[in-house]
């Protein structure tokens, strides 16, 4: 996959231990009337080519804006970057010129997103909106870049492919839409792919079908996939490692498995907790108490301390740091083992 | 399509049918009289008038009279003015003035509202923009009255006499188009300041559109994704505004008209409802709620063209 573009940045040591893309300490801030929203705090993650990373959270945990701080694609202002590197085989893209930062935004570093019925332009054929990744990147005429989109679409399973070329995307279905967004976002093969939420706006049969074909894409031509979601159920089947994010920090991060089995934060335990599950049936369900935190009046110490069963005074006095507990696993909780073991129970 | 075409020109009927009546009663119930109006000043033979009015069944009751009027127009016949010119040669010419002074006013509201409410969309908060605005506030505030005589003054008359040069001609239709620049920016002044206003929000909203975002995610550039996607989307709502405006164009140009001393339809309906020509009056207003009709339509059918969602059966 990496065959024409890997002399155009330097990579540093090798490619197997160099991540395709690493967050490194990323903070993002936006001035609003009210003040300055801080809505990532010091957030890193790695991903290493064929792997698929799960950031989940809720709204307003950073999650998209991280994805979209990594495809440039944030305003700034209001946005703006005060610390961290973004490096995409070993480049800080953050230093690059706006020129060099878009030879790879769309190219090299792809994104899906949630709604693709507003994600997509409504006046133009998806035939079009596909073929114009060719015709402005490659140059290609009109006619190869319609063939090219009828081939796409043909692989990411949409029905007479040739006919419907020529339809708009209101025309489409919710999942096709979706499926023409993923044609159109892996069009030039990138490298790193990003899905922000891409099976939120769908019903759970369709969103199954969804997560199916990005897992297999992504296994076809072996690019790291980005799996934002807020939905648990939707990254069990699909992701290797996960992040969890909550107030725009990262509060654990864990191989998938690892956290299914025994979470090491309250929050990743809360979630996964309010879970239905079919052999506690006619209980009532755990739900997570409190309000997620206010980005511009962020309480003092763990952000999650008001919400957690787990709360001590130093909770408030004191910002946990990410304690590593393996080598592939963290928690920004004072008390993980105290979680873990009662995940354990 | 064609079928929605037809019907949209069935329903036409009786909308023309309502205004050409109700102008008709309107002019009807004006106080005075016309046959007597004709003879100025001096008292008519008293046989004579009967006559006349025996012969404009200015007798007959309203609705037989509107009957009488109505039912000629459907055959082609508008009617004649009281000094025997047929009302259709006399409206032909009027309204081609018209027509030059409306399009004309068109042309320069499309280019010059469109083109500073893009610059000024895109210098969204910048001087830029903040002057557009100030400009546009200052077109609708001041009345035609004025900016027509200050233009008229500055742009006519001074400039010619410092350059020597008559870029443009402050009176009549003789010079060709040219007449028609400066009467026809008069004319649509405010039009320009709102279509302006329009541009900017309608491209602004569309900038902050998640297709828009797409479209930079997929590594457009700039150029590309306002040129491309943005604009084409933007220019929907513009284009009904335009539309609807041709009309009103036309029927609001009486001022500039009289200012610019075209002999346009404005200045005709002006006189006529002076002179009381029912005729005259009602004709020129059928074709006015014609040309909104057929604008109204036109408009709805590049709809259909500019935005694929919309379809019509």
């Amino acid at each position: 996959m990496m065959t024409t573009h890997t002399d155009v940045l330097p990579t540093e040591g090798g490619l197997g231990n160099t991540p395709l893309l690493a967050v490194d300490n990323l903070h993002v801030e936006f001035s609003t009337r009210q003040g300055v929203v801080k809505a990532v705090n010091g957030v890193s993650y790695d991903l290493y080519q064929g792997e698929t990373l799960a950031v989940l959270g809720e709204s307003g945990s950073g999650k998209s804006v991280t994805a979209q701080a990594i495809m440039g694609i944030l305003d700034m202002p209001p946005a703006r970057i005060p610390h961290g590197e973004i490096r995409f085989r070993g480049t800080d893209m953050l230093k690059l010129t706006d020129e060099a930062r878009s030879q790879i935004r769309g190219q090299r570093i792809a994104m899906i997103f949630q709604d693709a019925l507003s994600a997509l332009n409504p006046v133009f054929t998806v035939g079009w909106q596909i073929g114009e990744m060719f015709r402005v990147h490659r140059g290609m005429s009109k006619r190869d870049a319609q063939k090219k989109a009828i081939e796409l679409m043909d692989r990411v399973r949409i029905p007479a492919a040739k006919q419907r070329v020529h339809d708009y995307p209101h025309q489409f279905s919710g999942g096709m839409r979706q499926r023409i967004m993923i044609a159109m976002s892996i069009a030039l093969d990138p490298e790193v792919l990003i899905a922000d939420e891409p099976t939120t706006a769908l019903d759970v049969t369709v969103q199954a079908q969804i997560m199916e074909l990005l897992a297999e894409l992504q296994r076809e031509s072996n690019m790291g996939l980005i799996l934002i979601t807020h939905d648990l159920g939707v990254v069990a089947d699909v992701a290797d490692k996960i992040a969890v994010m909550y107030g725009g920090r990262i509060v654990e991060k864990a191989l998938v498995h690892d956290v299914y089995r025994t979470p090491a934060h309250p929050y990743s335990k809360g979630l996964l907790d309010s879970i239905p599950r079919v052999d506690l049936k006619g209980q009532e369900l755990y739900a997570i108490k409190g309000l997620p935190p206010n980005l511009l009046a962020m309480p003092p110490g763990c952000a999650f301390n008001p919400r957690c069963p787990y709360r001590q005074d130093n909770c408030v006095s004191e910002a946990p740091p990410l304690y590593e507990i393996s080598h592939t696993r963290s928690s920004a909780c004072h008390y993980w083992r105290e979680v873990l073991d009662g995940s354990h129970e | 399509m064609g079928r929605y075409v037809i019907r949209r020109l069935l329903q036409a009927i009786p909308v023309l049918l309502g205004a050409t009546f109700l102008i008709f009663a309107v002019v009807f119930a004006l106080p005075g009289d016309p046959i007597g109006a004709l003879a100025g000043d001096k008292r008519m033979d008293p046989a004579f008038a009967a006559v006349l009015r025996e012969q404009y069944h200015l007798n007959d009751p309203l609705l037989l009279q509107y009957w009488h009027y109505i039912s000629g127009v459907f055959q082609g016949d508008f009617g004649t003015t009281f000094s025997k010119v047929p009302v259709s040669e006399l409206m032909a010419g009027k309204f081609q003035v018209t027509i030059n002074l409306a399009l004309t006013a068109l042309v320069l509201e499309a280019v010059i509202g469109i083109g500073l409410g893009l610059w000024a969309a895109l210098r969204q908060g910048k001087a830029t923009d903040t002057a557009i605005l100030a400009v546009t506030l200052l077109l609708i505030s001041v009345p035609v009255l004025v900016t027509g005589f200050v233009l008229q003054l500055l742009l006519g008359v001074q400039l010619k006499k410092s350059t020597g040069i008559d870029f443009f001609p402050v009176a009549g239709a003789f010079d060709g188009w040219r007449s028609y620049l400066l009467p026809g920016f008069v004319l649509a002044g405010v039009s320009i300041a709102y279509l302006t206003r329009l541009t900017r929000t309608s491209l602004v909203e569309t900038l902050r559109a998640d297709y828009i975002r797409t479209a930079i995610a997929k590594g457009m550039p700039r150029r590309r994704v306002i040129g491309r996607h943005a604009l084409r989307n933007a220019l929907i709502p513009l284009i009904t505004y335009l539309g609807a405006d041709l009309g009103a164009l036309m029927g609001g140009a009486i001022i500039t008209e009289t200012i610019f001393n075209l002999n346009g339809i404005g200045q005709q309906l002006y006189q006529s409802v002076y002179l009381r020509e029912q005729p005259v009056v009602v004709g020129i207003v059928t074709i006015l709620v014609l040309v909104y009709i057929v604008a109204n339509l036109i408009v709805d059918l590049l709809y259909a063209v500019l935005d694929p969602r919309i379809r019509y059966e």
